[in-house]
């Protein structure tokens, strides 16, 4: 564990340093402002930043307090998470039992199995269980009226919100040899080459974005900031190999496939935004938006980054 | 010593209420027509929920919630000593004998009262909870006789937006949903401004600020 600490702590100064460049940055363009006068962007970026800085503290808080403190921080994310998409839902009166039993038993029960390790009960209890037994509880009540709507965003909301997030502590259940006790390390990884893809694309795309890739999705998003931000995140996440138990050529393959993933989740939760004709998901995380707009590209890449590690270095 | 810790208990139990109104809705402020500001005001707000006037005391700075009482009605928050607890100690609220036909103070008079003795008023000026489909009931006339002893104090639209699908009707464990609190700009009574009239502008002023907006 301490040799899993240090290069945590190395990993969270190299963050650190990171954020303070970019405050710095960020200063730097608030105070070249004509007097008086304020951009929006600039601001977004200075509110974005001091989010991060929130972020980054809560994320090395829960890593010292360990699997507890992991399996707590992720869980109110999904908490968090539950409770903006299903804001957005055309559920009714009909459907209470149904939430409530999401809300106050699925979601602990996941976390709990997690935390027990009962790696064959959480990887199917919400794509089986949760999906067979919420139905039938709507059902209960005797409405009909959008009854496959209603059943199917209850589903979506719990694979999201809760399934796809759980997958990020569930990093710490893997068996891997010549890797024991340092599993935290591989959250910090998925988590720090994702989030870097999304803040690269969005640097890359204020710099030279010209072409959009989905208009009707989401009109930020451009090519150039896609391809850029990716590729730089890669690049990124091949020189972390160092607190993996994959070689740089590995980490390279890896970096890839959760950037990519990430990328398309952001566009698939856009997807769902307008349709429901809103901006953000929520309003708890300043310069942000919601936790799903800050979560999206983690929560696409968390379930296959898990299942590849697992099945490639995984021992049990 | 009694008094002192029961105000001590009411005190805690605010926080607490307000906490868990926080950690269940995470419920937003949006200050679009006025800010809060030190002066005494009448907040009245769209009613479909025994919670709306915890959600509307949560968003108003510490600092105002301590001079706001909700004005409810008796028959409910006499029910129980649990109730009248949250009701007269915690949220301080003025209580209307709404089954009485000749109540032994007026209502009007009640708050009026409570007016000069310099607190704010939350009012639900629909007098009962909404369980239609229509986004608001046609206002009672006390709104308008308030405004007309008190012409001089802000009244101020609040729209309490999803906190009916929180807990519906005949539902006791909350159902966490994100909900807003929106506030609107001042309106007070104009001179010869007719009873009607009023209510309906104060409707209107309430409904613009639902999501539907006016129209709907």
């Amino acid at each position: 564990m301490n040799e899993s600490r240090a290069d945590l702590l190395t990993l969270l100064a190299g963050v650190g340093v990171v954020l303070i460049v970019a405050t710095l940055i960020g200063q730097i363009l608030a105070r070249r402002q004509p007097a008086g006068s304020s951009s929006a962007v600039i601001d977004n970026l200075n509110a974005r930043i001091n989010a991060w800085w929130a972020m980054v503290i809560l994320l090395g808080l829960a890593f010292l307090g360990g699997k507890a403190g992991v399996i707590i921080l992720f869980g109110f994310c999904s908490f968090a998470a539950l409770r903006e998409f299903v804001t957005l839902t055309s559920t009714q009166r009909a459907d209470h039992w149904a939430l409530v039993a999401a809300f106050f038993m699925v979601l602990p029960l996941q976390y709990v199995l997690i935390w027990f390790d009962w790696y064959g009960m959480y990887s199917i209890f919400i794509p089986v269980y949760a999906f067979l037994l919420m139905p039938i509880l709507a059902a209960f009540k005797g409405s009909t009226e959008q009854y496959l709507i209603r059943v199917a965003e209850t589903q979506w909301a719990l694979m999201i919100s809760v399934f796809c997030i759980s997958h990020v502590p569930a990093l710490l259940t893997l068996n891997i040899p010549a890797y024991e006790g340092r599993q935290v390390l591989l959250i910090a990884y998925l988590v720090v080459v994702v989030q870097i893809s999304d803040v690269l694309q969005y640097v890359w795309g204020k710099l030279i974005g010209k072409t959009k890739i989905a208009p009707s999705l989401s009109p930020s998003k451009t090519l150039e900031g896609a391809v850029g931000g990716i590729l730089s995140a890669t690049a990124i996440g091949t020189l972390l190999w160092w607190i993996t138990p994959f070689t740089p050529l590995q980490s390279a393959g890896l970096s890839l496939v959760v950037t990519s993933m990430g990328f398309l989740g952001g566009l698939v939760m856009s997807a769902i935004k307008r349709d429901r004709g809103v901006k953000d998901w929520g309003h708890m995380i300043e310069g942000h938006g919601g936790f799903i707009d800050r979560l999206d590209s983690v929560l696409f890449s968390a379930p296959i980054f898990f299942h590849l590690v697992r099945y490639g270095w995984d021992v049990s | 010593m009694i008094r002192i810790l029961k105000s001590i208990l009411a005190e805690l139990t605010a926080s607490a209420i307000v906490l868990f109104a926080r950690f269940i809705t995470a419920v937003r402020g949006l200050w679009l027509g006025t800010e809060p500001r030190d002066q005494q005001r009448i907040y009245y707000a769209n009613h479909s929920s025994h919670g709306d006037f915890v959600l509307l005391w949560t968003v108003l700075p510490p600092r105002l919630r301590k001079q706001t009482r909700p004005v409810a009605g008796a028959d409910y928050w006499l029910q129980s000593s649990f109730k009248k607890f949250i009701g007269c100690d915690v949220f301080r609220s003025v209580l209307i004998d709404r089954k009485v036909q000749h109540a032994r103070e007026a209502p009007v008079e009640q708050m009026s009262s409570a007016l000069d003795s310099g607190d704010s008023l939350i009012l639900f000026p629909e007098g009962t909870r909404n369980m239609t489909d229509q986004r608001l009931l046609p206002f009672k006339s006390g709104l308008f006789h308030l405004a007309t002893a008190r012409p001089a104090i802000d009244l101020v639209p609040v729209w309490i937006d999803n906190l009916n699908r929180v807990l519906p009707k005949g539902e006791v464990i909350p159902l966490p949903l994100i909900c807003t609190v929106t506030f609107g700009g001042e309106l007070h009574l104009q001179a010869d401004e007719s009873k009607s009239e009023f209510l309906a502008r104060a409707e209107a002023a309430l409904l613009a600020l639902s999501p539907e907006g006016v129209s709907a």
